[in-house]
């Protein structure tokens, strides 16, 4: 086969996933908010309630698509799509073994920050063009929080990559195999070093996945839906599904960077590398369950708190955070 | 976006506003119009009737520069139901059902002042156990319909699970009021002369065993939703209502208490039961959100410690006065009010001597919060303002009656 084809074979992969994760953490974050609440989620359709988000993405699918006459009808259209192709395009530098993933990028970790940094521009857009007060609202607060936390989501990271010397993601992964007095595993979490690092990460990647409580964009109790509320059916489904990938690529992310990849440091090396895919969904899981445990708890920030945190806390001190552990990688080695 | 907005609250959209856009309110910070032939431009938006936090059907019409709300005006009437008008056309007896549906999640205060209402035009002694009967079903009914408010303050907030959590309770004392009344929201159990029914047996230990949970469960909630770092950076400081503009509004109840003002009608006009019950009174400082959060917190605290006086202390005998089948009070004009959860509920009752009222008025303590919120909407951002209306806890169906 050639490499146009293998190519497409990856893209349909990497959408094949995006859907069918999408399918997946919708029930999950059904069933785990229900638990959360004192409820029990969905429990009629399949086998406890599994089959519940298929048969709404069919409804969606099948519902009326619905285009306000006042709206931009060229951005209307073209806003989701803004939104759901950079959050596919963000899976093809994600490591989910060391064989498997779509491209083995040098520059990893920038392209996948790159990829998801466009999608507040298609939320923008939307906002926009919907021709409604609210969704222009919505989208101007993502503007104005991805101006205010792509530097310190960036910036916060750069010790690692310091460190690591290296940005591509695979090799970050590596540089965390083996074990600490061979028991702690190696990962950058356990490096009181990163700690400060992880916080920021932490915060300044849920407002970049637009993830409670940061949701500013949505905020459906302040702005009705936010930049969504004028779009139906499947163009909503777009612009709802990127939303769960982009918690799943900010939750791989963080596993990528912090808790060691496809890596587990107690197995034998054949056995992780036949599991890597496993290990690596799993522990990404787990970081979208502990997103979708804030997102039951918390209540939302306000704009203006979320604007200071980001501009007068969170970049200074990940500036400052990298000059130290500059000085200490150079000290130490 | 659509049509901008050359007409602003202030120039007349709907009428006289307030504020004059030209002289924004202090500490509104503004950018200056015409930089580099730039010029901002006031947003009106519509929040409301169908806005997912205007608890119902409340329209408030935000001016906003950006998110800064510059002007509101508040506009209600949508869930007008002609409570007070049918009234007159109905015998004494049956008003109550009409009112439960005025304040339809604390209805047990209205019907309550209105058979103080009544009463006071029908010479009948109204046995002590109904006086207890009176105060153990509005004090279950205040809990219960703070739960709601503390549930969708959680909502407006922004976070989901205390409203689920606050339910789980309300639950358990709607149980407790339908075995009481028969009915869990609607209950017409306060009626002139007495109650409706005694408490079935068994009853007390129900409530008992509630009680005995409820004080932790309390806790819990003060911790989920109180204690949350993110939830008291968005109250603390924001819709401050002081001791004056409270007093100049005639506010009543929380929002009143939370300015500091120590005024209950349950201490400052006592009636049922609560000449004889042992309670405080909770009050704030500042007038905050933050400090209408506390107040009503407490009072739930205390409404809990009343319960159990009462099914502790509930005396025997008959739960009703004898009362003709049609009550034809003497002619006269009288007003009783009663603390409900959102302030004084009062009834204005005029009568002729017939068997329907002459007239009825029906004083809604949402009423007064909801229009206070015109003037402390403006200078806060568009999400305070969805906290705000939660902090002050109008309720749209005691407003539009």
């Amino acid at each position: 086969m050639n490499a146009i084809g293998i190519g497409a074979l990856k893209v349909l992969a990497a959408l094949a996933l995006m859907l069918v994760n999408g399918v997946v953490l919708i029930y999950m974050l059904r069933k785990v908010l229900g638990h959360l609440h004192l409820r029990l989620g969905p429990t009629h359709v399949g086998w406890k309630g599994t089959l519940q988000t298929t048969m709404d993405v069919l409804k969606l699918v099948t519902k009326e698509d619905i285009t306000p006459r006042a709206v931009d009808r060229w951005l209307f259209r073209l806003a989701p799509a803004m939104v759901f192709v950079p959050s596919l395009m963000a899976y093809a530098a994600l490591p989910f073994s060391d064989s498997w993933r779509i491209t083995n990028l040098d520059a990893g970790l920038l392209y996948t920050f790159t990829a998801l940094s466009i999608v507040p521009i298609g939320v923008l857009m939307a906002g926009w063009a919907s021709a409604n007060k609210w969704s222009l609202l919505g989208g101007m607060r993502a503007a104005a929080q991805q101006i205010a936390y792509e530097v310190p989501l960036l910036l916060s990271v750069l010790p690692i990559v310091m460190l690591v010397g290296s940005a591509n993601l695979g090799t970050i992964v590596e540089a965390q195999q083996g074990t600490l007095f061979g028991v702690l595993p190696r990962w950058f979490i356990l490096n009181p070093l990163f700690w400060p690092t992880f916080l920021i990460f932490v915060v300044a990647s849920l407002v970049e996945s637009n993830q409670t409580p940061f949701d500013m964009s949505e905020a459906e109790s302040e702005l009705v839906s936010g930049f969504s509320t004028e779009y139906s059916s499947m163009k909503f489904g777009l612009l709802y599904l990127s939303e769960f990938s982009n918690g799943f690529i900010i939750s791989a992310l963080g596993v990528t960077l912090f808790f060691g990849g496809w890596t587990l440091p107690w197995l034998p090396a054949p056995v992780v590398s036949a599991l890597g895919p496993l290990i690596f969904m799993i522990k990404t899981y787990i970081g979208i369950f502990v997103m979708m445990w804030i997102r039951g708890t918390y209540p939302r920030v306000r704009i203006d708190q979320v604007m200071q945190l980001g501009w007068q806390r969170l970049i200074p001190i990940s500036l400052v955070w990298i000059v130290f552990s500059g000085i200490v990688i150079k000290v130490w080695s | 976006m659509n049509g901008g907005s050359e007409e602003t609250l202030a120039t007349g959209v709907l009428g006289e506003g307030r504020h004059d856009p030209g002289t924004p309110p202090a500490g509104l910070r503004r950018a200056p119009a015409g930089v580099d032939g730039l010029t901002t431009e006031h947003l009106i938006i519509n929040m409301g009737p169908q806005h997912p936090s205007t608890h119902g059907v409340l329209r408030v019409l935000v001016e906003v520069d950006g998110e800064e709300v510059v002007a509101a005006e508040v506009s209600v009437g949508y869930l007008h139901r002609g409570i007070e008008k049918l009234a007159e056309y109905r015998r004494y007896d049956a008003v109550g059902t009409l009112l439960d549906r005025g304040d339809y999640i604390s209805g047990m205060m209205a019907e309550l002042a209105f058979a103080l209402a009544t009463e006071q035009l029908m010479d009948v002694e109204v046995p002590r156990k109904a006086h207890w009967l009176r105060s153990l079903a509005s004090e279950i009914n205040r809990i219960t319909s703070h739960l709601i408010w503390y549930g969708t303050f959680g909502l407006d907030a922004g976070g989901m699970g205390q409203f689920l959590y606050g339910m789980r309770d309300r639950e358990a004392l709607l149980d407790i009021l339908e075995a009481l009344s028969g009915s869990r929201m609607m209950f017409n159990y306060i009626r002139p002369g007495g109650v409706l029914a005694d408490m079935p047996t068994g009853l007390d230990a129900k409530i008992r065993a509630f009680l005995g949970t409820f004080d932790q469960y309390l806790d819990e909630h003060d911790q989920l939703l109180g204690g949350n770092e993110i939830f008291q950076a968005r109250v603390k400081g924001v819709g401050v209502i002081d001791r004056s503009t409270a007093l100049a509004f005639g506010l009543t109840g929380s929002n009143l208490r939370g300015a500091g003002v120590d005024f209950d009608v349950r201490k400052a006009r006592p009636y049922a039961a609560y000449p004889e019950l042992d309670f405080e009174v909770p009050l704030g400082t500042n007038g905050d959100a933050w400090d209408r959060y506390n107040v009503r917190m407490a009072e739930m605290r205390q409404s809990a410690r009343m319960i159990g006086q009462l099914i502790d202390g509930m005396p025997e005998g008959p739960h009703m006065a004898k009362v003709p089948r049609i009550i034809r009070p003497r002619a006269g004009e009288v007003y009783a009010s009663v603390e409900s959860t959102r302030g004084e509920t009062g009834i204005h009752l005029v009568s002729d001597g017939t068997e329907h009222p002459y007239r009825m008025h029906y004083r809604g303590p949402s009423l007064f919060a909801a229009q206070a919120l015109e003037e402390i909407l403006p200078g806060h951002l568009i999400a305070d303002v969805v906290v705000i209306i939660g902090s002050t806890d109008v309720m749209l169906g005691e407003i539009d009656r």
